[in-house]
């Protein structure tokens, strides 16, 4: 009795429900201080930070959306007459995959809805975890401790692909036919074991009868375990290690400035989840995606012109058309021209993502531990080497839909496989100098900032006749007025609207800049605090 | 934010059960207790400051209607929802387009709804929950020399319990052991394998097969007009399965009037008359290449835009493709009908390993 009564803080027992069910927890589980500092775990605020958060958000809803279509969708190949109430397909012969993917379609009520969720989800799954994956990489957030996070998303890039392949391939549909009849052919095209693991993988040649089901528990069990186990992981890590910031007032090393969990970034984030959850919902409802009753089940004997892949594949598919035909014969054997631009291009790019923090360590020799993260004119060279890449993946991606772009603007269909071949050479180095020019010449900027100060757009006319434009500096200045504040690693403020807001949004582009006379007081503590901030970020002080 | 200005801390004081101060603790403010609560986790506040310092001004109200205003939309949104489900025509009719409006309406009304309580849930947080700014320490990097220390002892004093060292046939055994129970976890997927044997090489034709159009019609010459084509299948009884049309579709070419086809060595009886027989499937990834340009005989697949002429006997003259299409030897039967002559001569559709 008197050793529970003297746990309690208070001393009492609690009267409240929450209080009796906390109480009751807690003397299980010993879960008072755990929760407390799950509570008070401080995150820090960027908009770019919200990409991941995309992500795991559109992977809710991929598994909520997807539960859903299960309990309708039927993977297999059996051949069915279809009897549903689409009539123009009335009679046709198809795959029950085909047939219950129209059933979800037209004779489940609200079925149609949750499919377009799930596959506008899957789209913006993948094109959320490429956009986190940019703002990591820019910003040099995958250096030491933090590789192994790094490895841990481009896994869960590539099994997300994966998964959105297995995933838009089920349906069975003329235009999934023709991408797994595609993918089938690749395998086909590996050197020595090519035929045995295609062979293993239809279960026959293709189609067969297996590939679907096959794909299907794939699609349902086995890739999605993986993915979640890696985001436990992915952000059990970021928990351990507390996220990363960008320098700024007060920010360092060791220590993570931003608003704690409860209650404030929980509601900011958990409204999030809502407002993703709401775009789809809303792309889902407006606009058709993948209308697989107009595409027709799947025949190998016929395609549509302009068959794409979902946008993620898209640059493996601009790959394979742009690589020319190179196929080398020797004995009694053939590589497959196939082999380059399917397996062995994404190999190399995949390998070379996921190795990049160490080659990065080995090539700058820099082993020290950072949580600072960098701005990208900083590190010129890693920018521009991302812009080399992008500037690559670019031209694939565009070379996808080549067909399209020559239809709709009329040009040669060669030509613009010939511009994307000669493009994927030139346009990567042209992107890396570009940048780094880029790089530096913002980074001078800065520079000249820090030391000149801002334009004020004040005109001053000189005793001398002479005009010139006021600047107001920084921070202290010596005695030629050049500003004495070092670079800090954070943004210069470069416009006067700029400077006593150092790290929040400007005013006075949508709202109206307030009258000083009705600004709101801030309170003498709160406005120092700032001052103090600003100072130690390498800020000026207020200019009055 | 810095050392200097942290107040000096109870937290020592408060960070050991048993060690509160009961009477100093009930004395502190609510907001006082929770910043304690705070320190504890190595957490300051650095900056507190409630969006409305004076309360109940017009500001406040306003925006406290505004959040109030996103829940009853999120209300509102999921009501429209439940009843449209229930209410709207959805089942699909060619006759009607009111079904057509199902769907868009579901996801417009659970939009409003969940963006209703997602924006109403942001603007909580921006205009009404107290400004914060916090910090947190981070303790990154090694552990303490004495915790990295004890933790190689136990776990090497654990290795030293087992004998395991010096126990070499333990060793060998466990080793032999392991690499087992690893083969037997790999071998059952050997119930995956499939040796690929003859099916890539052979393909539905045969001596004597009919050629069949989509619609079972056999095709005889004169169904075809002079520079026109037509997909053909074997007319064997499974001729229009998914399996057989993979490997076994056929594109049959009659050719214009004076146009000539210069014939791969060997192959040079493979036709007959004006009519061409060739794989539609194309040699570089297995689509059908189905889009045939009359004027100048180009055949165009539009997956990866391989594009073989039909006047150079099927040859790759741009794309990927590195292999012209596979032809298929056909003939005229005694009763006037197209038929195959043999299977193709060799692999139809993309290169692999073994293909010779």
């Amino acid at each position: 009795m008197s050793q529970t009564t003297t746990e309690r803080p208070a001393g009492k027992r609690p009267t409240s429900a929450l209080g009796r069910a906390a109480d009751w927890a807690d003397e299980r589980y010993t879960a008072s201080r755990f929760v407390r500092s799950s509570l008070n775990k401080v995150f820090p605020d960027n908009w770019s930070f919200m990409m991941g958060e995309i992500a795991l958000y559109s992977f809710i809803i991929l598994i909520l959306t997807g539960t859903y279509l299960a309990l309708f969708f039927d993977p297999s190949m059996t051949e069915v007459r279809y009897d549903g109430s689409y009539s123009l397909l009335r009679g046709v012969e198809m795959s029950r995959a085909y047939d219950s993917t129209l059933n979800i379609s037209f004779d489940v009520r609200g079925g149609l809805l949750m499919r377009q969720i799930h596959h506008w989800s899957a789209l913006l799954f993948v094109a959320a975890m490429v956009a986190h994956m940019l703002r990591v990489f820019f910003t040099g957030g995958f250096r030491k401790p933090r590789e192994v996070n790094w490895l841990l998303g481009v896994g869960l890039l590539t099994f997300g692909i994966l998964e959105g392949f297995a995933g838009y391939s089920l349906p069975d549909d003329l235009l999934s036919g023709t991408g797994l009849r595609i993918a089938y052919a690749i395998i086909l095209s590996i050197p020595v074991v090519g035929t045995w693991l295609a062979f293993g993988l239809f279960g026959s040649e293709f189609p067969g009868v297996d590939i679907l089901p096959r794909l299907y528990i794939v699609h349902v069990l086995l890739i999605p375990g993986i993915i979640l186990a890696f985001i436990a992981v992915h952000v059990g890590l970021v928990v351990l290690q507390k996220h990363t910031q960008f320098p700024g007032p007060g920010r360092r090393e060791d220590n993570v400035v931003g608003e704690r969990m409860y209650p404030l970034y929980g509601a900011k984030g958990g409204g999030f989840f809502f407002l993703i959850f709401g775009v789809t919902a809303a792309l889902a409802g407006l606009f058709q995606i993948n209308p697989i009753w107009l595409y027709g089940p799947y025949n190998p004997a016929q395609v549509s012109s302009g068959s794409q892949p979902d946008w993620y594949m898209g640059f493996l598919d601009g790959s394979t058309r742009i690589f020319p035909a190179w196929e080398i014969r020797f004995w009694n054997y053939t590589i497959s021209p196939l082999i380059w631009p399917t397996v062995v291009l994404p190999g190399i790019l995949f390998t070379l993502l996921a190795l990049y923090p160490f080659i990065e360590a080995r090539m700058t020799k820099d082993r020290s531990v950072h949580h600072l993260l960098q701005r990208p004119r900083d590190v010129p060279v890693r920018t521009s080497l991302g812009a080399m890449a992008l500037a690559f993946y670019f031209v694939l991606l565009i070379s996808g839909g080549n067909d399209i772009i020559a239809d709709k603007f009329d040009i040669s269909l060669n030509a613009m496989t010939w511009i994307g071949r000669i493009s994927l050479i030139v346009l990567p180095p042209v992107a890396y100098s570009a940048t780094y020019l880029l790089c530096l010449g913002l980074q001078r900027h800065d520079r000249e900032i820090l030391e000149h100060g801002v334009e004020t757009g004040i005109i001053k006319r000189l005793p001398s006749g002479e005009f010139i434009e006021v600047h107001q500096p920084l921070g202290p200045v010596d005695e030629h007025g050049h500003g004495e504040l070092e670079y800090a690693g954070a943004p210069v403020p470069k416009r006067m609207n700029r400077i006593t807001n150092p790290g929040r949004k400007a005013i006075g582009f949508l709202k109206q800049v307030p009258d000083p006379g009705e600004a709101p007081d801030l309170g003498t503590e709160a406005g120092e605090t700032d001052q103090e901030a600003a100072q130690l970020a390498g800020r000026p002080k207020n200019p009055d | 934010m810095t050392d200097a200005v942290r107040p000096p801390s109870t937290r020592e004081q408060f960070d050991q059960p048993g060690e509160i101060d009961l009477e100093t603790y009930r004395d502190l403010t609510l907001e006082e207790q929770a910043a304690l609560g705070t320190e504890l986790d190595g957490v300051q506040i650095v900056h507190r400051r409630e969006r409305f310092p004076v309360p109940g001004t017009k500001a406040e109200k306003r925006a406290e209607r505004a959040v109030a205003a996103c829940f009853v939309l999120a209300f509102l949104g999921a009501v429209a929802f439940v009843v449209c489900y229930v209410v709207l025509p959805w089942q699909y009719d060619i006759n009607s387009k009111t079904y057509t409006w199902f769907t868009p309406v579901l996801g417009v009304t659970m939009a409003l709804s969940l963006f209703g309580f997602g924006i109403g849930a942001i603007l909580w947080a921006k205009l009404l929950i107290t400004e914060e700014e916090t910090v947190q320490d981070r303790h990154s990097g090694r552990s303490t020399p004495e915790a990295r220390a004890t933790t190689a002892a136990v776990l090497t004093d654990g290795i030293a319990m087992t004998g395991l060292p010096r126990r070499s046939l333990l060793q060998r055994v466990l080793g032999l052991s392991v690499l087992a129970l690893g083969a037997l976890a790999i071998v059952p997927l050997g119930g995956l394998i499939k040796k690929p044997r003859d099916a890539l090489f052979v393909t539905g034709w045969s001596t004597g097969v009919r050629l069949m159009t989509g619609d079972r019609r056999l095709v005889r010459p004169g169904d075809i007009e002079a520079g026109g084509i037509e997909t053909v299948f074997p007319a064997t009884p499974d001729g229009l399965s998914t399996q057989v049309v993979a490997d076994s579709v056929v594109l049959l070419i009659r050719l214009r009037p004076g146009q000539t086809v210069r014939a791969r060595p060997g192959q040079q009886d493979f036709g007959w008359e004006d009519y061409l027989a060739y794989s539609k499937i194309c040699t570089h990834a297995g689509c059908p290449a189905s889009l045939y340009e009359q004027q100048t005989g180009r055949l165009l697949c539009p997956c990866h835009q391989s594009q073989f002429d039909l006047l150079q006997d099927a040859k790759p003259v741009f794309g990927p493709a590195a292999r012209p299409l596979p032809k298929l030897a056909i003939t005229v039967d005694d009763e006037g009908y197209f038929v195959a002559k043999g299977d193709f001569t060799e692999p139809i559709g993309p290169s692999f390993w073994e293909r010779r």
